[in-house]
């Protein structure tokens, strides 16, 4: 049995007095160790998914095991990484991640919490801005000390949510890279979901693409195995001809399910560009 | 020039609201001039804090008194008004549970109040406290329950990966994103608890700015009432301010 098994989980939210359909009999495994990404237009359902595994949101129907074991809310040694951040800004840099250490090694005194916080926060450059406030960060940065929080806890399991959507092109490079030093040299193997929108992004970071074919209700397509060693680069990936074959194979996928969607439903402005956009992406 | 106007339009506004005071005691009899009122205050206002009865005292010691009873009733109030605030702001049966009541008690008036008060404490001083605090906590209970309610998903969402306990998560989340709220309902809690001070120290005869005021009424020394008046008038005018600043600073956090 596989570190993460999802299996026929629905998903329905109240939308007025009807339900509106979100997900439908999605089912995965990701072994453990892995880095699983899990591709699809905005709005198709990604981040809903990614909450049912954490265990922040129930589905109707289906099941998640972590470990063999049901997953029934937030699981210890689990991070969650969102894409707005979430720092609380009413803390220090420090005091936000020693927060999340406080609370999953309760064990550790003060001053063994705040080394580790202190640690980590170096670990992605940010050993001179401890003290400073969310507000008094960029984006990047921000966004450097909520991977800072998510890994000084050492989880086993990681869940990130569009965790460089917000950021522009050259910061979503550098923490990119900084994501996956640290996937390399954290103690224990990381096992971890991302939700993304960029095939791109999906390609340099995972072992294993599972596009979300979009519904509504969503579903995830077959996983497509990124045949690569890690510790790639952008200008790698650019060249590398298993890396194109990859990246055609999601891009179609996903094409495909959008061109049905619109065959389907009445023309949608949004959904119409998002197809283009896909497949203007593909080389 | 612009900082000139700012100090001279409000010399301006109050120069003219002299005129109309003036004006307005040529035709009332019993109303004292401008001049007249400072010439019988004066040693209240230059002696402020001689005693020289139980209610005849220098300005700044009566203002003290009431200050004393204010703080003491505003902050009974705020005890009870704060934690009352976050338990209808997490939960939306108590609050779907007392809304009827809070909704009809809040409009009552302090003078409405302090009879109660008076049977239920048989005496005056615990009298006023009873009503500064009933009906300062409205808007303390209100603000801070709309604080919690209006704690992003994001926190919570927070709270519930990091798995913090429930102690943690109130500490650590909800009070500091409540915070500014809560100032602005200390700050119109303040504002009202003055309000009631004055009326509780009329009906009760106690020593105070409003005790004052009523008793030189009784007197007939008019000037007085006009030295009270204004007394009250500048120090919830202050008393906002102070309140005020502190809310602006924790808005900024």
């Amino acid at each position: 049995m596989a570190f993460i098994e999802v299996s026929g989980v629905t998903k329905a939210f109240p939308s007025g007095a009807a339900l509106r359909p979100v997900l439908r009999d999605v089912s995965l495994s990701v072994e453990r160790g892995e880095f699983v990404s899990v591709v699809g237009a905005m709005g198709s359902g990604k981040s809903t998914l990614l909450s049912i595994l954490a265990g922040l949101t129930r589905a109707d129907a289906g099941t998640v095991t972590v470990d063999g074991e049901l997953v029934t809310g937030v699981r210890r040694n689990a991070a969650f990484v969102f894409q707005n951040y979430s720092l609380l800004p009413w803390f220090t840099a420090l005091e936000n991640v020693r927060l999340a250490v406080a609370a999953s090694c309760p064990s550790l005194t003060r001053e063994q919490q705040k080394a580790r916080a202190t640690r980590t926060l170096e670990q992605v450059g940010l050993g001179n801005a401890l003290s400073r406030r969310p507000w008094q960060l960029s984006g990047g940065m921000r966004q450097r000390v909520a991977i800072a929080r998510a890994f000084a806890t050492e989880p086993d399991l990681l869940f990130m949510d569009e965790p460089f959507g917000a950021l522009d092109a050259l910061t979503r490079e550098t923490l990119q890279g900084e994501l996956m030093r640290l996937c390399s040299s954290a103690a224990k193997p990381v096992t971890t979901v991302m939700i993304t929108n960029s095939v791109e992004e999906a390609l340099l970071l995972s072992d294993r693409i599972v596009p979300m074919l979009p519904g509504p209700p969503a579903t995830l397509g077959m996983p497509i195995v990124v045949d690569l060693p890690r510790g790639r680069t952008v200008a790698q990936l650019a060249h590398d001809e298993r890396a194109s074959h990859v990246r055609a194979h999601v891009v179609a996928t996903l094409t495909a399910a959008l061109g049905q969607r619109v065959r389907r439903t009445p023309p949608d402005p949004n959904t119409t560009l998002t197809a283009a956009a896909l497949a203007e992406e593909s080389p | 020039m612009k900082r000139l106007l700012d100090f001279l339009l409000p010399l301006v506004g109050i120069g003219l609201a002299l005129l109309v005071w003036w004006g307005a005691s040529l035709k009332v009899t019993d109303l004292p001039s401008p001049v007249r009122t400072w010439e019988e205050s004066k040693l209240y206002i230059l002696e402020p804090f001689a005693k020289r009865g139980e209610v005849d005292q220098g300005i700044a010691l009566l203002a003290y008194y009431s200050l004393i009873r204010v703080g003491q009733g505003f902050l009974l109030g705020a005890a009870i008004g704060t934690p009352v605030g976050f338990l209808l702001g997490v939960s939306p049966l108590l609050t779907r549970m007392f809304d009827p009541i809070m909704q009809v008690m809040r409009p009552i008036s302090p003078l409405a109040w302090l009879p109660l008060g008076l049977i239920l404490f048989r005496r005056s001083e615990p009298a006023a406290l009873f009503a500064i605090a009933v009906c300062s906590m409205w808007p303390t209970i209100i603000n801070t329950m709309m604080g919690v309610r209006a704690i992003p998903q994001d926190y919570w969402n927070v709270a519930k990966v990091l798995r913090l306990s429930k102690t943690t998560t109130f500490l650590k989340i909800i009070v500091p994103a409540t915070l500014p709220y809560m100032f602005t309902g200390y700050r119109l809690s303040l504002g009202i608890a003055w309000l009631v001070i004055v009326a509780s120290e009329m009906l009760t005869g106690t020593p105070g700015v409003g005790g004052f005021l009523w008793q030189e009424y009784n007197s007939l020394i008019y000037a007085h009432i006009l030295l009270a008046i204004l007394t009250i008038g500048v120090i919830g005018f202050v008393l906002d301010r102070l309140m005020g600043f502190a809310e602006g600073k924790l808005r900024t956090v």
